[in-house]
């Protein structure tokens, strides 16, 4: 048995909480939260065992792996002592919002030997998977361009009291939306040179942005856009989308489903058809132990619990991806302020070969490409998913 | 009480399609107006389908009044209400936090009210009470109607599930059977998981709707254990997502439920005259010849 904790029990943290219950190889050994009435309720009712400071829990408790749920800010601290016990982590997304600080806790993991993932849970959805198996497989040919598109009913008015409307808390749309988008194009392409052309505005919001528009600029004159909107109540939830445009057809997938137009199957290394291929998340998604609102959120917390018995640290949604996810959008706030990419970002390597064949937009022409080792980390997001 | 063999969902009503947000999307549109979901229920009541099994939507309280208003011509029309309808709820603690989305949706006055003004750690001891008062409020819209099964909705039943809230079931439970002499249902993912906690609630014979489909779509932990658990265990399975959104040729769909002689109901959701006579036709059949 994996003995786990899990610290924050908000609306991301009950989901946890049940699904890590419910596991057949994991002991929820305790849980903690700052507020009061939540713990004491879960202690009354479902005979838990709680804590309201995580640093005591984790002295306490022997933990092998913890899960850490709580509003962003806190994400780095709880980390870093949770890695310091020796303890593999977990940590909901959006990581660290200091790519800098992600690099070093990125490092600490690493030497300490412990696994390390973020709650990227896209990753996990089959649709989004098979879409990776389609890419890798050569469906499409030379890719060339990408859509990537995030809306849903998160900020609908003025008036908004959670942490969620604040920027220094880790809010807005950027962090909560569009880095689930930006982590996508990463697991799918790998991670974007430069961004160019950033836009970040508020609709309802007064201290954080509503929605994110933004064109990537990958390796190889791959070119990209980036939407994101939080405040579109068109959707009942969140709702991602991928579109992918290759010199032999084109992909476009959803939650739900992959829609493949094929030119010549011929041109790919996988099976295919001319035309069009569907496929469903009916047929291509697997039953978990135990399913709370999509088996994605139940399969993340299985790799967790089995790269802990198992001792591989290489998840698929590692503290590295995740850092490359932070970075990308550092990226698109110092492009949407008019700020220059800063010359040597620790952990990144300057490069002067980000001649790309498209023209660049205007504000995209005052950055200086930095170019991070993703064909390192293309590679192996590759090697694990086939 | 002996259930309807033949349900009638609302999935198709608010855009929930498991295949496609583009089917999802298109169905959304169409039932735009309260007068088109009329008529498909007019449909399904012309072809002898006599329950309607709906979440606690705002639209459906449209619809219960529509039902009131016309009392001869839906003589024998059921309700079986699931609540509560999730996402009005997950949008409110996203947008106000726990404590005051609970405040939303519970009444002002009253003892609770009162226990909600002194704080949130006072109001917590009592979580039974506030149970009731969640299910009376999401029962209003069916009040003079018939509803002799309400459910509990799989996100929440899945939830309290997970964590390990074992008492909510039977507060849920007691609650729909003393105030509205119903019986409890719930609705799950998780099938075999749940009956053993509804079991150990003391809840017995306990009618539970799940994903119940050839393809073994959403059957956690897996069809196979669904299959046994039909076979061997006294409870009432109540299937739903048969067709898995489509993706099973009906009739197909439909014999492999069938077969399974311990499945009490069935529920189906269908748009077109066509498809809702047809699918209602291959029950009759299927389940006359299984
Ligand atoms: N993967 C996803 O799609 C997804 C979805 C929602 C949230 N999240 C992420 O999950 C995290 C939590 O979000 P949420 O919506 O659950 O927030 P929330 O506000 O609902 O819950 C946060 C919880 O953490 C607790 N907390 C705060 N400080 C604490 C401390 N020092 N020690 C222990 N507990 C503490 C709070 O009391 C609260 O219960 C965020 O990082 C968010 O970005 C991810």
């Amino acid at each position: 048995m994996v003995r786990l904790g899990l610290i924050g029990l908000g609306k991301m943290g009950v989901s946890h909480l049940a699904i890590m219950r419910t596991h057949p190889d994991a002991e929820l050994v305790a849980v903690c939260d700052t507020t009061r009435y939540v713990i004491d309720t879960l202690a009354k009712y479902t005979g838990v065992e709680v804590y309201s400071d995580y640093k005591r829990m984790l002295r306490e408790k022997q933990l092998d792996g913890v899960v850490i749920a709580t509003p962003s800010r806190f994400h780095a601290e709880m980390v870093r002592d949770a890695l310091e016990h020796g303890v593999h982590v977990f940590c909901e997304k959006p990581f660290c919002l200091d790519p800098d600080v992600g690099q070093r806790l990125a490092d600490l993991a690493r030497q300490r030997g412990l696994v390390n993932q973020v709650g990227y849970h896209y990753r996990f959805v089959s649709a989004f998977r098979e879409a990776k198996r389609l890419i890798d497989g050569g469906a499409l040919g030379r890719l060339h361009h990408f859509r990537a598109e995030a809306y849903g009913p998160v900020v609908l008015r003025p008036k908004n009291s959670t942490w969620r409307a604040s920027k220094s808390e880790g809010g807005g749309c950027l962090y909560d939306y569009a880095s689930h988008a930006i982590d996508l194009v990463n697991f799918l392409l790998g991670e974007p040179e430069r961004v160019g052309g950033t836009v970040l505005n508020t609709i309802f919001s007064r201290d954080v942005e509503d929605e994110v528009y933004a064109t990537l600029f990958l390796a190889g004159g791959v070119t990209g856009q980036i939407a994101a909107n939080w405040s579109e109540d068109s959707h009942r939830k969140m709702s991602t989308k991928m579109s992918f445009w290759g010199t032999n057809g084109r992909l476009t997938v959803d939650r739900q489903e992959t829609q493949l137009y094929v030119r010549d199957p011929s041109v790919a290394s996988i099976p295919l058809k001319a035309g069009w291929t569907m496929s469903y998340t009916t047929g291509l998604s697997e039953n978990q132990a135990f399913y709370l609102r999509g088996e994605e959120y139940s399969a993340q917390i299985d790799h967790f619990v089995r790269a802990i018995a198992s001792g591989d640290t290489d998840t698929v949604s590692t503290f590295a991806t995740a850092v490359a996810t932070d970075r990308v959008a550092a990226m698109m706030k110092r492009d949407a302020a008019g700020l220059p990419e800063p010359a040597a970002a620790s952990g990144l390597v300057a490069s002067g070969s980000a001649a790309v064949s498209s023209p660049l937009p205007p504000s995209a022409t005052l950055v200086r490409p930095v170019r991070a080792p993703w064909p390192a980390l293309f590679r192996r997001a590759r090697a694990l998913v086939s | 009480m002996t259930m309807q063999r033949i349900l009638f969902g609302d999935n198709q009503f608010f855009g929930v399609n498991h295949m496609s947000e583009e089917k999802a999307r298109a169905q959304l549109m169409r039932f735009e107006s309260d007068q088109a979901i009329i008529d498909v229920l007019d449909i399904a009541y012309e072809a002898g389908i006599r329950v309607f099994m709906c979440t606690t939507h705002d639209r459906i309280a449209v619809i219960c009044d529509h039902v009131r208003a016309h009392p001869t011509r839906y003589a024998d029309f059921e309700f079986y209400p699931c609540m509560p309808y999730a996402h009005k709820y997950a949008n409110a603690v996203t947008e106000h936090g726990m404590f005051e989305a609970l405040k939303l949706f519970l009444p002002k006055e009253g003892a609770i009210g009162a226990l909600m003004k002194s704080g949130v750690s006072v109001a917590t001891k009592d979580m039974q009470g506030i149970a009731r008062l969640l299910i009376d409020a999401e029962m209003k819209m069916f009040h003079g109607l018939r509803t002799p099964v309400i459910w509990l909705q799989n996100v929440v039943t899945d939830l309290l599930l997970g964590s390990g809230f074992n008492d909510a079931f039977r507060y849920f439970a007691d609650h729909v059977k003393a105030k509205y002499g119903a019986e409890p249902g719930f609705i799950t993912m998780n099938m075999p998981k749940l009956l053993d906690v509804l079991e150990a609630q003391g809840i017995e014979n306990p009618i539970i709707c799940a994903n119940i489909n050839k393809l073994g779509f959403r059957m956690c932990p897996g069809i196979a254990q669904y299959e046994a658990l039909i076979a061997t265990r006294r409870f009432r399975p109540v299937a739903m997502s048969v067709l898995a959104s489509g993706a099973i040729p009906p009739r197909e769909a439909i014999d492999y439920v069938c077969r399974q002689k311990n499945i009490k109901s069935i529920v189906f959701g269908a748009s077109s005259r066509g498809n809702i006579q047809e699918t209602k036709r291959l029950i009759d059949e299927l389940s006359a010849a299984a």
